[in-house]
């Protein structure tokens, strides 16, 4: 109501419990006390959202107006703000909403997934709630089972929206509503459908972000336990690009802690049979999808063909998923190869069981993976080539530390161990797939120099304008002095986009869609913000200062890497001679490598 | 009461949307006459909607089941709903309360198994100086006797069999 | 009944007119200076509502009729509209002028459907007589016209943030504040929400002035106001009274005599027992939209504070937690000392959670709930009825 928002930014002085403080103006008081190390219990709050301010347990005295305000709200505008964040009647009602919560809280925090992990039961800790004062309420629901990748268990749910708001804000999804009104309202799907049928991705962004164990993934943990148990199976284990990155966190370890060396030998220890590195699929679907798009290319500027352009990557299933849903009359700007995981799937029983002489009935494929999603997309029917189903179990990041600390291995103290062969040493390029734009600079570095023979024109072959958390970027690299074979592309600027979160992945679908996007080649989506880093599977919390570290863990690891361009891993090019013989876009690769897509969702019924 | 089999939602829709806008703060405008029309909100009639107004159909239904006169199941052709609060509390409501379960045979929540009516409860509808009060769909209808109560369902039972 | 003066004759058009002769901020000077204070509850000085939106920048503006007259025992805006509507019309266009509107809504309740069709035509007429549309009365560049939007049946609505929500296609909750409408509402442009007998007022303070109104009433509470009477009471209706009239004078007035108790402000409101009801119906006494509510010796106390919290669980929106499950416990609390199944050291809890509650919750509707919570309590424990 103030003449505020000119002034935003500016310092001013705010009085909180007698003591005076500089802070920003315009910034809300639960940032003040954070930056100045004043607890502030929350728990609708989320760095990644908005400010809802329904939880009410922040609740502070502002000037000592009648009533209390909500601190992650409150924005300071006013330079002698007082603030008062404890007293009688703060204790009093922080406690009562806190007891309201548990009082219809139903569950047992040891059987819960987030025991440990829990804001609700943090509280409750702080508050030293040893009874309730509420008589407790029977549980309202029966737990939702019907995903292969999202469980729900809405009794314990707090109704914080922590959900509702990523799966809209974040995602532009909004496959979660509130249904109903007052003590009767719930977190629902539309018309109360079971998760299996609602529109949603699987990304996980609504389970990365509920505070409580309302929302989870689908439990893979136990099966892999059986199968690293039975001895007649031959279980292996790929891992993601952004799991090394932060499973350590899991382990108390700072975010951004690399661990690459320690997940290894914990893995083996743990009992798999080999430890692989998806980033050997990952150089892979580089020379794949690099192949496809100068493919596409040369059809559409040489032999004049109505290819679709720009081609959009197909590494992510929430966002393979998202596009089938919302644009499933655009699916053909999909690259058609699967993803780095479902090809290492299709390969493991496939060529590495025949150069094993493994039955692949006998193998248990496992992949570590920071998403949600993946555990929908390894159970696509279309997603057996290898005549088995490719994948069989997909660990998030969460599940696999639990079971490190189940079996009772000392991770932080681990010695470094290598991935095994004949999938081990994989490019950094590979790598940093685990990060927005990875995929492009990844890209970028193999396509260019495919094209003109020559290294990427950056310094040290980073692409900075790849990099950032940007909802959506874009570059353009000129092709100059081209190899003869592709001389078509001299002169040629190709120009790239790169958008994570699937918010900002319809952003683009619309202006694509109006075509604004016909002078781009290739785009990068990714459906979680920050990309892989920041996937559904990912510990928790996530928030936008933990990806800034998870990324730069990934990018300084690519940079120590000796092979740094995804052309020169020799193990894909051992395959290339080997196996795939016909090289990138081969009739072979096409059927171990390439998928194609489901049209699916409410546009469809039009 | 229009029936819902067979109805082309899209068109239906798309005329609302027309007369309405279709942006997201058209919705409430479609969801009422939708509700006039048809009694409910089906979920095919939600999905051109949200389609309609570039929203998910997930907040379709949740602003729907937000709102008491808002309603996605189908109800009776007749939907009475009975005020229960203060004024017409203490003005008896629960004679009336009674007087319409006896005449309708049915409790509060249930629609009779003609279809013809629905019994529901609503708060306070601003009719206090001449209580007890109810609404039948739009229709006010005050200062209630158990008497007056049956002779206004005996006179919609007579306008709902014919039509 | 009562005085008249708002709901006496009027001559359609006269607010604008008078409005149009002087300058906009001259109109919000106006209100100022009459001391109107809004009449949907809170009370806020309207000519301060009217100066900030005023003020306030924004490639559009709005104007908004807040008609969702949802407040137990309250019903005078159904009367203004059913047979004032062109007054209430006309302070909507005076609010446009002295804001600089183009757009007018009346989020009229669900319930009220059934004046729709009277509503409209009045509009229409006065479009037809230049009061709505391009240049009004022939002043140009004043263009204004009104749509009629309707509620579906949720008291929340008629928090005005929530109203705007409602507006936008949402839920009805109410948003986080600051922001306020005046600066951010509909559509995030500023807006501003007053209630149907503030625009009423409005109207008439146009027409007679601005010390008319502020002679009449209380130094803080100016003018008359509009008092919806039901319960216990010979002749339940609307009465038209100065400010500050005592509780005493308004129960003679309507043939209460016999009463024990007084709820006024309906269930977010205040009970006030027969030993206080010299007190004054003003907002620096016992603070009311309108509505007042009355009490004979025979009514159970507790049946109308479960009554209350009953209203209460049942609209709350249920986004914020204390009020979601706090006010359902005090429910539950009123049914167990009902049954005498409630103990001394609950009561004491419940009390305490009934101010928690309060001062935690988003909006009025949790803010206010221990208001009739406390004060019921205690008529109770008093045992001035049954
Ligand atoms: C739960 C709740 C319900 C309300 N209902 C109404 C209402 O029905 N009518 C109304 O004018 N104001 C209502 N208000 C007050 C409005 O928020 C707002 O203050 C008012 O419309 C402003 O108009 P005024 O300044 O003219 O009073 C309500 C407030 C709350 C918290
Ligand atoms: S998995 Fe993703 S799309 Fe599905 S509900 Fe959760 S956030 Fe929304
Ligand atoms: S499911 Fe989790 S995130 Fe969603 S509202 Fe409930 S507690 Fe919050
Ligand atoms: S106080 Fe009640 S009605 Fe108001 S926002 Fe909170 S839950 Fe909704
Ligand atoms: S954390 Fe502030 S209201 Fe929930």
């Amino acid at each position: 109501m103030n003449e505020q928002v000119r002034e935003i930014g500016t310092q001013i002085k705010v009085t909180i419990n007698g003591e005076e403080y500089t802070a920003r103006r315009g910034s809300t008081v639960l940032e003040i006390c954070e930056d100045n190390g004043i607890p502030i219990p929350t728990l609708c709050a989320h760095d990644d959202l908005k400010p809802a301010g329904i939880c009410r347990i922040c609740v502070v005295d502002i000037n000592g107006g009648w009533n209390l305000e909500t601190a992650c709200t409150w924005e300071v505008h006013d330079p002698d703000t007082v603030i008062t964040t404890h007293s009688p009647r703060i204790r009093r009602a922080r406690r009562a909403i806190l007891e309201l919560l548990l009082a219809e809280h139903c569950g047992e925090c040891y059987t819960c997934i987030r025991g440990g992990n829990c804001e609700l039961e943090d509280l409750a800790e702080i508050y030293g709630v040893r009874d309730l004062r509420f008589e407790r309420e029977d549980p309202r629901f029966e737990p939702d089972t019907s995903s292969v990748s999202i469980y729900r268990d809405m009794d314990k749910c707090i109704q914080c929206r922590r959900c509702v708001r990523a799966c809209d804000e974040l995602q532009a999804v909004g496959a979660l509503g509130v249904f109903g009104r007052g003590p009767e309202s719930r977190v629902d799907t539309f018309e109360g459908m079971s998760f299996d049928e609602a529109v949603c991705t699987n990304c996980g962004q609504c389970v990365a972000h509920c505070p409580t164990g309302a929302l989870q993934e689908i439990d893979h943990t136990r099966a892999v336990w059986a199968a690293i148990e039975d001895p007649e199976k031959h279980v292996v284990v790929q891992t993601a690009p952004a799991i090394r990155a932060a499973i350590g966190e899991e382990f108390g370890l700072p975010p951004g802690t690399s661990v690459t060396g320690r997940m290894t030998t914990a893995l083996r220890d743990l009992g798999f049979d080999r430890v692989f590195d998806t980033n050997f699929a990952a150089d892979l679907t580089i020379l794949e999808e690099g192949t496809e798009l100068l493919l596409r290319l040369q059809a559409a500027l040489v032999e004049g063909k109505d290819v679709k352009l720009p081609q959009i990557t197909s590494c992510s299933p929430g966002w393979i998923k998202y596009i089938e849903l919302f644009y499933p009359d655009l699916v053909d700007h999909l690259s058609t190869c699967k993803s780095p995981q479902q090809m290492f799937g299709a390969l493991m029983k496939s060529f590495y069981a025949e150069e094993q002489g493994i039955d692949p009935e006998k193998m248990v494929t496992v992949s570590l993976m920071p998403c949600t999603a993946k555990k929908f997309e390894a159970q696509r029917p279309e997603m057996a080539d290898s005549g088995h189903q490719d994948v069989d179990y997909v660990l998030t990041t969460r599940e696999m530390a639990q079971m490190i600390k189940e079996a009772g291995i000392p991770f932080t103290q681990l010695k470094d161990s290598q991935y095994d062969e004949p999938f081990g040493d994989a490019s950094g390029a590979a790598l940093i797939f685990g990060a927005t734009g990875g995929v492009m600079e990844a890209a970028l570095r193999t396509a260019y120099e495919i094209v003109t023979g020559r290294e990427v024109p950056f310094e040290n072959l980073n692409i900075t304008a790849t990099r950032g958390f940007e909802g959506f970027k874009t570059g353009s690299i000129v092709l100059e002095d081209v190899l003869d074979e592709w001389s078509f592309l001299e002169g040629v600027e190709l120009k790239f986009g790169i958008a994570h979160g699937l918010a900002n992945a319809h952003e683009v679908m619309e202006r694509l869609r109006r075509g604004e996007m016909d002078d781009v080649h290739f785009i990068e989506i990714m459906a979680c913000p920050g990309g892989c880093l920041g996937g559904g599977g990912q510990p928790i919390p996530t928030t936008d200062v933990i990806r800034q570290a998870r990324a730069n863990a990934i990018y300084s690891e690519d940079e120590g890497l000796p092979i740094r361009k995804s052309h020169e891993n020799p193990h894909v090019n051992y395959l290339y001679e080997h196996y795939l013989t016909d090289g990138p876009c081969g009739h072979r690769s096409h059927e171990l490598l390439h998928t194609e897509y489901t049209p699916r969702g409410f546009r469809l019924k039009k | 009461m229009k029936a819902t089999a067979g109805v082309d939602w899209c068109e239906v829709v798309d005329a609302l949307a027309e007369k309405h806008d279709r942006k997201p703060h058209a919705l409430m405008g479609i969801l009422q006459d939708l509700q006039m029309e048809y009694g409910h909100v089906c979920p095919d009639a939600q999905i051109e909607v949200a389609l309609a107004l570039g929203i998910s159909p997930t907040h379709v239904s949740d602003v729907i089941s937000f709102y008491h006169f808002l309603c996605s199941e189908p109800k009776g052709q007749y939907v009475v709903w009975l005020c229960q609060t203060i004024s017409c509390d203490m003005a008896d409501k629960d004679q009336i309360a009674k007087a319409l379960s006896d005449e309708l045979g049915i409790s509060f929540g249930e629609t009779t198994g003609d279809g013809l009516f629905t019994l529901e409860y609503t708060n306070c509808m601003g009719m206090c100086d001449q209580a007890p009060a109810m609404l039948v769909n739009d229709e006010v209808h005050v200062s209630l006797t158990p008497d007056s109560a049956r002779e206004i369902i005996a006179g919609y039972r007579r306008e709902g069999g014919l039509g | 009944m009562g005085a008249q003066m708002v709901l006496g004759p009027y001559t359609p058009g006269a607010a604008i007119d008078a409005a149009l002769k002087m300058k906009r901020s001259d109109v919000v000077v106006t209100v100022r200076e009459s001391g109107l204070r809004g009449r949907g509850g809170a009370g806020f000085p309207t000519g301060t509502k009217w100066m900030l939106a005023a003020a306030a920048t924004g490639d559009e503006k709005y104007v908004v009729c807040n008609a969702d007259e949802g407040e137990p025992g309250t019903f005078k805006d159904r009367v203004l509209l059913s047979d004032h509507a062109d007054l209430v019309f006309d302070g909507m266009a005076v609010c446009a002028y002295a804001i600089g509107a183009r757009k007018g809504f009346v989020y009229l309740r669900g319930e009220y459907r059934y004046l729709l069709a009277d509503l409209e035509a009045t509009l229409e007429r006065m479009r037809e007589e230049n009061r709505l549309g391009k240049s009004i009365a022939g002043k140009d560049g004043f263009d204004f016209d009104i749509e009629i939007r309707l509620g579906s049946g949720a008291y929340v609505c008629g928090e005005e943030s929530a109203l705007i929500e409602s507006l936008e296609g949402r839920r009805g909750e109410p948003r986080i504040r600051p922001p306020f409408p005046v600066s951010a509402g509909y559509l995030g442009r500023p807006t501003a929400v007053n209630n149907v007998e503030t625009f009423a007022l409005a109207s008439r303070i146009m027409e007679k002035g601005a010390e008319w109104f502020s002679e009449i009433g209380t130094d803080e509470s100016a003018g008359y106001k509009l008092f919806s009477v039901s319960g216990d009471c010979e002749n339940p209706g609307v009465y038209e009274l100065p400010m500050g009239t005592s509780i005493n004078e308004l129960l003679t007035t309507v043939g209460a005599e016999d009463a024990v108790a007084v709820q006024v402000g309906g269930a977010s409101g205040e009970m006030v027992t027969r030993d206080a009801f010299n007190r004054r119906l003003a907002f620096e006494d016992v603070a009311t939209g309108g509505s007042v509510i009355v009490f004979g010796p025979e009514r159970n106390l507790l049946d109308v504070l479960e009554n209350f919290m009953d209203f209460f669980t049942d609209e709350s929106c249920g986004q914020c937690t204390p009020c979601r499950l706090g006010i359902r416990r005090l429910l539950n609390g009123v049914r167990d000392l009902k049954k005498g199944a409630l103990s001394a050291d609950d009561l004491k809890m419940l009390r305490g959670l009934s101010k928690s509650v309060a001062i935690s919750s988003k909006c009025g509707l949790g803010q206010s709930c221990d208001t009739p919570f406390a004060s019921i309590l205690d008529a109770h424990l008093k045992g001035v009825a049954q």
